[in-house]
């Protein structure tokens, strides 16, 4: 079941891509909807981290989410593969489509989201593991056990990820003896092993110099073919080289006195990338935008 | 040119004199100071031990026996069956007690969260860290020897009784110290928790429980009072763990130093010795074990 389940997905990622410049993207039909999230709120215990988000993600597409800090971009990233379900107090409200399904119905196991929903983290986090069982680690999961097969993963992730060539005669020794950027795309390599749908990144470039992120933003235009891509960035001109479109979060205050959440984080604005940068709808996203606050 | 150099007000980058070095002069020769205090306790209680000890160690008093009678020189017999009890009780004291430890470790800190048995398990195991030795071999001596006699086996219950939250908090300790970015990368890899437990945190968090699982063992191997009402120590090897009087080096040394005859003393130093080797090697293993281990976090 869960094998041709794979197949569909891959079958679906096969079909040939036109490129298409981001003001036509917005017309993206239907069927190319990865995520559809539905008035989404996030509560961490009884503060609202973040209220009524609408927004929906279409395939082989990078989204951007930006935002001053605390506006809730990377709490929204993590509801998109059920991480926050590891935080106790975290509670969702309305619901999110992925695929047709919902992800936070009762019968959904998360462990089965995120084998097709993967993440990359803000801090490389290598496994204190060899490079290789880094990279076999998933495919480990799903139950691959033969070692020509994983050898092959290994191989063709690390390759995607750009990282092979620097790392080929090395494959047995620490994970944590890398550079940032190059753990960084060992996290990559990592994530694109178990053969994932969808890649979320949470500031994968904020503890990486200007070169290391250049050869991450590479890599994303390179696999976005592939993979479906959901990036969380504080670095706006980030935002501008990499994504389809971008969402705007800001955070919303409750000024009535003794309220008792005084702050959430709303999603502003959601558009095409050119859009969002050129023609802001919002004032408050132009203000950010055009860099008068955050 | 002189001229505008010697008008250049130059910054006095000096230290400014005053207490501040004296300050510092006065805390690091106290901090040395106290590391003497430290260690002069320590170095003479190994000196002490070798220098009485050394010359009663031969092969035959290491693995010969029985243990003779406390009037004979230390040359006749050998603490054999001291030797052979204290590894097999002790060795099976730690197999009760560091799997049930390294379990409930990992409930406390993996699986409990903040529910009230992970608190009562962690509170308990505190209490317990502090209870006397003593008590333990009592409670055992009630629960069992009371029952079922003497053996070898109520001698590793009343140690792993003893060691049990020794590994607990250490077990708990490690873990806490393992980053929690180690179990999302984990789980965002569509990993069970039993998979990030099993695969990702104890393998980072295992050189610290091997050293606290070893902790445990060298402090029971050197225990005596929870051996005195469970094993009754006798002079005589006893193969059988689970049934009949054993005897074990520690309370050997009990009954050996508290005698008046020379021949008596010269076993309970020897005895000493070999305790204190014991534990040694132990620690050596752990290291070359937690060092193979270790051998991928940097």
């Amino acid at each position: 079941m869960e094998q041709q389940d794979q197949e569909q997905v891959t079958a679906k990622l096969q079909v040939p891509q036109t490129t298409v410049t981001p003001a036509e993207t917005f017309a993206a039909s239907e069927a190319d909807k990865v995520f559809d999230a539905k008035n989404l709120s996030i509560y961490y215990g009884s503060f609202r981290a973040v209220t009524d988000v609408s927004l929906s993600i279409y395939q082989n597409e990078i989204t951007a989410f930006i935002g001053p800090s605390g506006c809730g971009k990377t709490t929204v990233l993590r509801t998109l593969n059920r991480m926050n379900d590891l935080i106790p107090s975290a509670r969702v409200e309305g619901d999110v489509h992925y695929r047709g399904a919902s992800l936070y119905h009762k019968s959904v196991s998360p462990i089965a989201v995120r084998r097709r929903i993967g993440m990359v983290f803000q801090k490389p986090n290598p496994f204190p593991k060899s490079i290789y069982e880094n990279v076999a680690y998933g495919p480990r999961i799903k139950g691959i056990r033969k070692k020509s097969q994983l050898d092959e993963i290994v191989e063709s992730s690390l390759q995607k990820a750009a990282l092979w060539d620097e790392v080929k005669d090395r494959l047995n020794k620490s994970g944590l003896g890398l550079s940032g950027g190059q753990a960084q795309r060992l996290c990559i390599a990592r994530t694109l092993a178990v053969e994932p749908d969808v890649v979320l990144m949470d500031e994968p470039c904020s503890a990486l110099d200007p070169i290391a992120t250049g050869r991450i933003e590479d890599l994303m235009h390179e696999i976005k073919s592939q993979y479906t891509i959901v990036i969380v960035t504080h670095n706006m001109q980030q935002a501008t080289r990499v994504s389809d479109r971008t969402a705007f979060f800001s955070v919303l205050r409750n000024e009535k006195p003794g309220a008792s959440d005084t702050r959430t984080g709303v999603l502003v604005e959601y558009g095409t990338t050119q859009q969002i940068f050129e023609d802001p709808h919002d004032s408050r996203t132009q203000a950010y935008v055009t860099g008068r606050i955050g | 040119m002189m001229a505008i150099a010697s008008e250049q007000q130059t910054v006095d980058l000096r230290e400014p004199g005053g207490w501040r070095r004296t300050k510092n002069r006065i805390a690091t020769g106290g901090m040395f100071l106290a590391f003497l205090i430290a260690v002069i306790p320590l170095g003479f209680v190994l000196f002490t031990v070798i220098s009485k000890g050394a010359s009663a160690i031969t092969w035959q008093f290491l693995t010969g026996g029985p243990i003779p009678p406390n009037v004979l020189p230390v040359t006749f017999g050998g603490m054999g069956p001291a030797v052979y009890g204290t590894l097999v009780i002790t060795g099976f004291a730690a197999l009760i007690a560091i799997p049930l430890g390294v379990l409930g470790g990992i409930y406390i800190n993996e699986y409990g969260g903040n529910q009230v048995l992970a608190r009562v398990i962690n509170f308990f195991a505190d209490v317990m860290t502090g209870v006397p030795s003593i008590i333990m071999g009592l409670f055992i001596f009630t629960i069992w020897v009371l029952h079922f006699g003497y053996s070898g086996m109520a001698g590793s219950f009343a140690l792993a009784c003893l060691m049990l939250p020794i590994v607990i908090r250490s077990t708990y300790e490690m873990l806490r110290l393992v980053p929690d970015s180690l179990r999302e990368a984990s789980y965002a890899l569509g990993a069970t928790k039993a998979r990030v437990t099993v695969t990702v945190v104890l393998p980072a968090a295992v050189s610290g429980i091997v050293s606290g699982a070893l902790l445990a063992i060298a402090r029971a191997a050197g225990e005596t009072a929870p051996l005195l009402f469970t094993i009754l120590t006798v002079e005589a090897i006893n193969t059988n763990l689970f049934s009949g009087p054993n005897t074990a080096l520690a309370t050997q040394i009990f009954a050996n130093a508290t005698q008046p005859y020379t021949g008596a003393q010269a076993r309970a130093w020897g005895a000493a010795l070999t305790l204190i080797a014991i534990a040694f090697i132990l620690m050596i293993v752990a290291r070359l074990v937690t060092a193979r281990f270790a051998r991928y976090s940097q």
